[in-house]
């Protein structure tokens, strides 16, 4: 299906772009890649009354090197420009490795981070991985200029805290301890490729036992989060079969876990556990 | 409203007036004729309105033309040497690669950015990189088998024969 008209401008500049924006206030949506917003209004399940499309903003195209093994992402950087990136995939391999299981070369070619945690599906893949790593977002509107953590940013399915006026500038990505070890695992729904549950695993050993975990969960409650029972299980722990297995328990504590024709909560809750382990497991692996 | 929008389509300079809302993939047939990229679904995931947007595949069915003023774009009509066949197509006849061909175009396309990045991928790889083009017809055993042998041809550098669809 073709969407409902809808009126179409393309600034050039940030500043323009937040102009419009304000202007249009709750009429207006911002456009970047595309890969959710333009199926969706397809479908015309979204009917925007104006467009404003980023994806000419110089200034929003650019993977930034924040120094000591930090990076930026901009708004516009796609899928593919960050797989791409040395900088990026040196800084922080988990993106190197789990960027490939999102969606598909098309949409990968097209598709933004930015637009992804913005768009906030529940099922996606990023929100995961930026938790896990820590990520914070820069945000503008023509009031100036937040940062926020990625932890508090998603309030529920296709829910943030950006504001209508807002723009999302950048994802940061602070660097993360010397010779971690980090994975994404997660179980597609085989259809649509988008994940029932998705696990990612940064993990650090100290001498012979885990320092350092930060495991986060998308898919199994109603907003990606960080599985904080897992990370204390972990940490002091051996990182052995049983400490993981242990630990793993955890993944879905003080989750309220989603049913869907997918996949009931039962299930999820098992696969949560399951998919921990294995991103826990292959973290541990990967650590240098 | 409508907005003016310039593009080159294998090679040719256009200049075409479009609503906001016109998809690419009907800026392409409709307006500029090209009838070889399909639209085999309404939700983004089939692949067949596959085409290359300055050399990187996209599903033209997701891209508004607005989007792309100013861009370069490749579809099926443009990958043929005059006369001839690209090493893609005469592997996926070669190979029997397609039956009733609707999915063939995107399939192609798709192909196309897979062997630039990775001349010599595995079929592991050749899996991933059509991963999202639809087939209902052949259960891609030869559709991988057609990549597999397009990579060759074009890494030996081999001529793709001229005439090859007579
Ligand atoms: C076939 C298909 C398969 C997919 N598979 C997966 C998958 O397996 N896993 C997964 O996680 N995702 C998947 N996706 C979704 C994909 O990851 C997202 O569509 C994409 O990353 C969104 O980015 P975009 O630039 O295309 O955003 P758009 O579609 O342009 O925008 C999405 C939303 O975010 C808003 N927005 C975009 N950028 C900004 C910004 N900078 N500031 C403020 N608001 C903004 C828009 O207004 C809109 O509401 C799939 C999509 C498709 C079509
Ligand atoms: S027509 Fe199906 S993906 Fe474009
Ligand atoms: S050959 Fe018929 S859909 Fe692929």
């Amino acid at each position: 299906m073709i969407p409902a008209a809808f009126d179409y401008a393309r600034p050039t500049s940030l500043d323009e772009a937040l102009v419009l924006l304000a202007r249009g206030a709750g009429n207006a949506k911002v456009l970047a890649g595309g890969q959710s917003l333009l199926p969706l209004m397809r479908l015309r399940l979204a009917s925007p009354g104006q467009l404003i499309d980023i994806g000419r903003i110089a200034e929003l195209r650019t993977i930034r090197d924040l120094g000591g093994g930090a990076t930026g992402i901009g708004a516009l950087a796609t899928y593919r420009d960050v797989l791409d990136s040395e900088l990026a995939t040196r800084n922080h391999p988990i993106l190197a490795t789990a960027i490939p299981m999102i969606g598909d070369v098309q949409v990968r070619n097209r598709g933004t981070l930015a637009g992804s945690i913005a768009h906030a599906d529940p099922a996606s893949d990023l929100p995961a991985i930026l938790l896990a790593l820590e990520g914070t977002l820069v945000i503008r509107s023509g009031n100036g200029e937040r940062v926020v953590a990625v932890e508090g940013f998603f309030q529920g399915a296709f829910a943030t805290d950006l504001g209508q006026d807002e723009i999302l500038t950048e994802i940061r990505l602070p660097a993360t301890p010397d010779g971690a070890g980090m994975a994404y695992r997660a179980i597609e729904q085989p259809a649509s490729g988008y994940s029932m549950v998705g696990v990612a695993a940064v993990i650090g050993r100290v001498g012979d036992s885990i320092g350092y975990a930060r495991i986060a969960i998308t898919g199994a409650g109603n907003v990606a989060y960080r599985a904080m029972a897992v990370e204390a299980a972990l940490l002091g722990s051996d990182g052995g079969a049983a400490a993981i297995e242990a630990a793993a328990a955890h993944a879905t504590d003080g989750q309220v876990v989603g049913s869907d024709f997918n996949a009931d909560a039962e299930y999820r809750t098992a696969m949560a556990q399951v998919y921990t382990r294995r991103a826990v497991e292959a973290a541990l692996a990967a650590i240098d | 409203m409508t907005e003016q929008v310039r593009l080159t389509v294998n090679g040719v300079a256009h200049e075409i007036t479009v609503e906001p809302r016109q998809l690419l993939v009907h800026a392409l047939r409709e307006d500029l004729g090209l009838t070889g990229t399909h639209v085999g679904c309404d939700t983004s995931q089939c692949g067949a309105c596959t085409v290359q947007l300055n050399g990187a595949a996209v599903k033209s069915c997701t891209v508004l033309a607005v989007q792309v003023d100013g861009g370069s774009i490749t579809t099926i009509e443009g990958m043929a040497p005059e006369g001839g066949l690209h090493a893609l197509q005469n592997a996926f006849w070669e190979k029997h690669g397609l039956q009733c061909g609707f999915c063939t175009p995107g399939m192609i396309m798709a192909a196309a950015d897979l062997l630039a990045g990775n001349p010599d991928p595995t079929d592991d790889e050749i899996r991933h990189g059509i991963e999202g083009n639809l087939c209902r017809c052949t259960g891609y055993q030869n559709i991988v088998a057609a990549i597999r042998e397009a990579g060759s041809t074009l890494r030996a550098g081999a001529p793709v024969p001229a005439g090859a669809q007579d």
